[in-house]
């Protein structure tokens, strides 16, 4: 059961990351893409009605982690502290210059919202990015299973490191590349003409640039997180993950130059599902990793609630999730297809 | 207080108040503009048309504000409550889940088509209304489950480490606490958005604009705001009382400012509380009032404050007897002004009543104040503890999260809550003045 709620904690985040992941894409890209007011619209309408769905994936997983393990929520939350906080505002800005953008025909003020809009979607990705980054390599969780990280210390994964280092730094870079990518790959996906041009070309570069850094952080992660390794070593089987990531990777280049765009879109998504789950099986059964004493370390046994809880959760977690599934679904239904500027609200 | 302890409180208490200014107007208009929209759908009538579209606009604007406000109270919980967290997690985690996955879920969805709706039919955007309702009446269940278990803890055990765990989830969704709370709290949100919608409805028939709609805005809110008032009131309001003094008598003599133990207690209207001295100083009392209203006995006994040891009061005295006289006098007040408005509104005077136009227009920011007086009531009433009778509230912060961290992200919380109050009132103003039925800049520049 334990370990069945880390599945269900770890594949949220998943989903999240490729569902919202698309939409921050669609951010960073944006001022690469766009020229005039209409193909303005034209992108904020293609994520228009769906970026507020994607996003409370991350809140659901979070509240999920809460109830199935209140301990690692509250040592994690609490150590990540600056962090937190630092996402909190900047989805709140993000969420703002959504919103509101439209409720204002002024140039200077669409112009503060669209920088907004790129801005935090960027340092959102990078943040995101650096906090796998920091959970793979693991925080100074102490006796009481409690931890608190600055910013940066000296920029080294030690055994006092700080929220970014350069093993992190390189992790939010790679997410900045591959998000760009799939949201550029989303944006090919539901537009036309010069637009669809554009984002066909951005998409490449970020292609080539994900493979670039994705390539830099498997060779960095054996050095800095070495029972990842040899949690694969383990079980051999569990290298297919990665593989077929990196696999899914190279396909999604291959159909993003074929100019397949559904299928370029789709293999960017298999990409990031796949290589989050081969971070999931490194890890198990580890949630956070202190990197004082070994020991000290929160897992899914010692940190989940009682057996009552996590089986009754399992009950109308199943309703729940069949029902999101089932909306959600309908609702990208309505929305696909291209997308036109006089589509926005 | 310790510095950290006082700098969590002041963000979660000012996070949490602010947030709430958004989400009470979001489940009240969510039930009237289902309410209008079915009765556009049923009458195929465009000005209900018109008039929902308005209030569909301002509902969104609304939302989306309600989101973004929302999303560091589900966060803070770990950030600067992680001991509690820990603590409570075992319980609190299932609620909070459930409202995830549940609620946030369904809104979020169908906002998308509530926002992007002509490209819908009317039978979609009803759809859509219906969910918005069912999903933001939903997650005030799962929060006020949550927090009516911090107030009254019900099916939960200790474990061995000390930390608690629920026993039943149906007991902890059935809380004989949540009942009263539940209602009373929705009620109030009624009773905002009711406001909201007389008071632009008495704006646009005091300034001449827009009068078919003015008039349907008025007849819509002063109805609906007369009988949710009446039920904040009785029985809600008296319901969330009796089951404080049975259940919290500590907290109940604070609000009512009853230092020493008395048969045929007093209720004081008016008055303020000396710690000095422990009385109250300028009293305005109605004799043997609050023995009679939570016993029916005008002459039982209420247990007083000196019937309790000093640490088990609430820590900020003054403040929550205020905040529940505010509460309690402004429901009041609401509860005349819209029972006015409805009798003149059935002898068919309202609409030439310029006084009490005026008054239901100048009346939009006091629901705002009632339930944020409403909540302090609840949240300081509860003080010293953060699950009542379970853990002190000074045992449930993050321990590591140092007072600097927490006054830098406080100091940060105030000043971008700020420019998002001001953006609001902004674009509020700006949605009221462009009116219903007319077509946004933007959309004839693209037609």
């Amino acid at each position: 059961m334990e370990t069945l709620w880390f599945a269900v904690v770890t594949l949220m985040l998943a989903i999240f990351i490729v569902l919202d992941g698309f939409d921050f894409g669609v951010g960073m890209v944006y001022p690469f893409v766009v020229r005039s007011e209409a193909e303005h619209r034209t992108v904020l309408a293609s994520i228009g009605p769906l970026w507020n769905a994607n996003e409370v994936w991350l809140i659901a997983a979070g509240a999920v982690l809460f109830f199935a393990y209140p301990r690692a929520y509250a040592a994690g939350f609490s150590g990540f502290y600056l962090a937190l906080i630092l996402v909190l505002w900047l989805l709140i800005f993000r969420g703002l210059a959504l919103e509101l953008r439209s409720h204002v025909d002024h140039a200077l003020w669409k112009q503060a919202w669209d920088t907004a809009f790129t801005t935090a979607s960027l340092l959102l990705a990078f943040v995101f990015g650096a906090a796998l980054g920091n959970l793979i390599r693991g925080v100074p969780l102490n006796r009481d299973g409690y931890f608190f990280v600055p910013f940066w210390t000296d920029f080294q994964p030690g055994p006092e490191p700080g929220i970014l280092d350069w093993f992190t730094v390189l992790l939010g870079l790679t997410t900045v590349s591959i998000l760009a990518f799939h949201g550029a790959n989303y944006l090919a996906m539901k537009t036309a003409g010069a637009l669809y041009q554009r984002a066909v070309s951005t998409a490449c570069v970020m292609g080539w640039g994900s493979a670039g850094c994705t390539a830099l952080t498997v060779t960095a992660v054996p050095f800095v997180q070495p029972s990842l390794r040899l949690n694969f070593a383990g079980h051999p089987m569990e290298y297919l993950v990665p593989l077929s990531g990196i696999f899914a990777l190279g396909s999604s280049l291959y159909l993003r130059h074929r100019r397949r765009d559904t299928a370029a879109f789709l293999t960017s998504s298999a990409f990031i599902l796949l290589m989050l789950a081969s971070v999931m099986f490194g890890m198990y059964p580890y949630i956070l990793v202190s990197t004082t004493d070994p020991a000290l370390s929160l897992t899914v046994f010692n940190a989940a609630t009682d057996s009552y809880g996590l089986t009754i959760g399992f009950a109308w977690f199943g309703v729940g999730l069949l029902l999101v599934v089932a909306y959600q679904s309908y609702v990208y239904s309505l929305f696909w297809g291209k997308t036109r500027s006089d589509d926005a609200h | 207080m310790t510095s950290a302890l006082l700098y969590d409180r002041l963000q979660f208490a000012f996070t949490a108040t602010f947030h709430y200014l958004f989400p009470q107007l979001t489940m009240g208009l969510a039930l009237l503009l289902l309410y209008l929209r079915s009765r556009a759908l049923v009458t195929d009538d465009e000005h209900y048309q018109q008039v929902s579209d308005f209030w569909t606009g301002i509902f969104a604007l609304n939302f989306g504000f309600g989101v973004v406000t929302g999303i560091p109270l589900e966060f803070q919980f770990g950030t600067n409550w992680a001991r509690f967290s820990n603590f409570a997690g075992g319980v609190i985690g299932q609620t909070l889940a459930m409202e995830g996955v549940f609620a946030f879920f369904l809104e979020s969805s169908f906002l998308g088509i509530l926002l992007f709706r002509k490209r819908f039919s009317r039978r979609m955007q009803w759809v859509a209304a219906l969910m918005l309702f069912v999903g933001s009446w939903l997650s005030g269940y799962f929060i006020l489950a949550t927090n009516a278990w911090m107030q009254h803890p019900v099916a939960y055990h200790v474990g061995e480490d000390g930390r608690v765990f629920v026993d039943s989830l149906s007991e902890l969704l059935t809380n004989p606490w949540l009942f009263w709370q539940f209602t009373h709290n929705m009620t109030a949100a009624v009773v905002t958005a009711s406001c909201m919608i007389a008071a632009v409805g008495a704006y646009y028939l005091l300034s001449g604009q827009y009068l078919p709609h003015a008039k349907t805005f008025l007849r819509t809110g002063v109805v609906a705001g007369a009988i949710a008032s009446a039920l904040m009131i009785f029985p809600t309001g008296h319901g969330n009382a009796k089951q404080v003094f049975e259940h919290q008598p500590v907290k109940g003599a604070a609000f009512e400012g009853l230092f020493t133990t008395e048969r045929g207690a007093g209720l004081y209207l008016v008055g303020q509380p000396n710690l000095e001295t422990m009385t109250i100083d300028n009293p305005i009392e109605i004799p043997n009032a609050l023995s009679f209203l939570v016993y029916k006995d005008l002459y039982a006994k209420v247990k007083g404050l000196d019937a309790f040891p000093r640490d088990e009061w609430p820590d900020n005295l003054p403040l929550l007897y205020y905040a529940y006289h505010i509460m309690a006098g402004l429901g009041t007040i609401f509860a005349a002004i819209f029972g006015l408005a409805l009798l003149s509104l059935w002898r068919g005077r309202l609409f030439n009543m310029k006084w009490l136009l005026w008054l239901l227009m100048l009346s939009v920011p006091f629901p705002y104040i009632a339930t944020s007086a409403g909540w302090m009531t609840a949240e300081l009433g509860r003080q010293p503890w953060l699950v009542y009778g379970l853990l002190r509230t000074a045992d449930g912060t993050s321990p590591l999260v140092h007072s600097g961290n927490a006054l830098f992200t406080l100091i940060g919380f105030l000043g971008l809550y700020l420019l998002l109050g001001l953006l609001f009132v902004f674009l509020l103003g700006k949605k009221i003045r462009r009116g219903p039925g007319s077509i946004s800049p933007q959309a004839v520049s693209h037609a």
